[in-house]
């Protein structure tokens, strides 16, 4: 897929998503990864609600920015990058949005490559942001097994 | 409670994770809703060319920012934490995070620590992850 086909999307973005917190949900990424902190399941320890892991925002779902040509497979997830400004509480409603900043492209030893980097965010309900993502999405011409 | 102060040098970790399992990266599948096969399904990984399941980079971006809230809590104190992902990691590798202080501005009564942070497989010293997080004490 070239360059080409994703200029045009550059500065799009996706329709807000609204991502419930769960406890549940906290409990089980914390148990996934294996980090037996007592926050991540102890309301008590953590103070009243339960406070998600630093990576935990990965898991919203951000939306879709319409008609943008992802291929479905073969896609590296290069690089990703938090920015925080309050935690993440179990209760918590955030509005997920994904934005498509950047596109670039690279020739390597894997043939020719493109970077599409995003910027996700999450707003709480009183319209404060929470944390934003940047993630760095490399497609190979050809896939994966190129 | 006197709180923790921090110099340039300083080392955070090393945090050594147990082997990463298949059923853990079954388990994280769910957790954080990334279903590709390439994580679970062994034959879809072989076909793909990789040679059997990898890891989620995200899972062995959890085990650093482990690291990091053993170091200064989940309260908040951790500001940006970023990674390029490096080499794979599969089923048996046991991840090593550790961490070095390269920079430390005092701010209105806090310090401001900039830190590299690093994922190595024990076995064989592959970088799995490397980095940088900034935090406040």
């Amino acid at each position: 897929m070239p360059l080409q086909d994703f200029e045009p999307f550059v500065g799009r973005s996706s329709s807000p998503v609204r991502n419930e917190v769960e406890r549940g949900a906290i409990r089980k990424f914390a148990d996934a990864i294996g980090d037996p902190n007592p926050v991540y399941r102890d309301v008590e320890a953590a103070g009243g609600r339960l406070i998600a892991p630093p990576t935990f925002s990965r898991t919203f779902d951000y939306g879709r920015i319409p008609d943008l040509p992802l291929p479905s497979a073969g896609l590296i997830h290069g690089e990703q990058m938090f920015e925080y400004f309050r935690p993440i509480y179990s209760g918590d409603v955030l509005y997920c949005t994904s934005t498509l900043r950047e596109v670039r492209e690279r020739n390597g030893r894997l043939g020719t490559m493109i970077f599409l980097v995003f910027d996700n965010t999450a707003v709480d309900e009183t319209g404060e942001l929470v944390v934003r993502e940047t993630l760095t999405v490399i497609c190979r011409e050809g896939g994966l097994s190129a | 409670m006197t709180r923790k102060r921090f110099a340039v040098g300083d080392k955070l970790g090393p945090l050594v994770k147990p082997p990463v399992t298949k059923t853990q990266l079954v388990k994280y599948s769910g957790a954080s809703g990334d279903f590709n096969p390439i994580h679970t399904v062994d034959e879809f990984a072989r076909e793909a060319g990789l040679g059997g399941v990898i890891a989620h980079g995200m899972l062995t971006m959890a085990f650093v920012g482990q690291l990091l809230t053993d170091t200064v809590g989940a309260m908040g104190a951790l500001k940006t934490f970023g990674v390029r992902f490096r080499e794979m990691v599969r089923p048996g590798d046991v991840l090593v995070c550790e961490g070095t202080v390269t920079e430390v501005e005092e701010r209105d009564g806090l310090q401001y620590v900039t830190c590299e942070v690093t994922a190595t497989v024990q076995q064989d010293g592959r970088l799995a992850v490397a980095g940088t997080a900034v935090f406040t004490v």
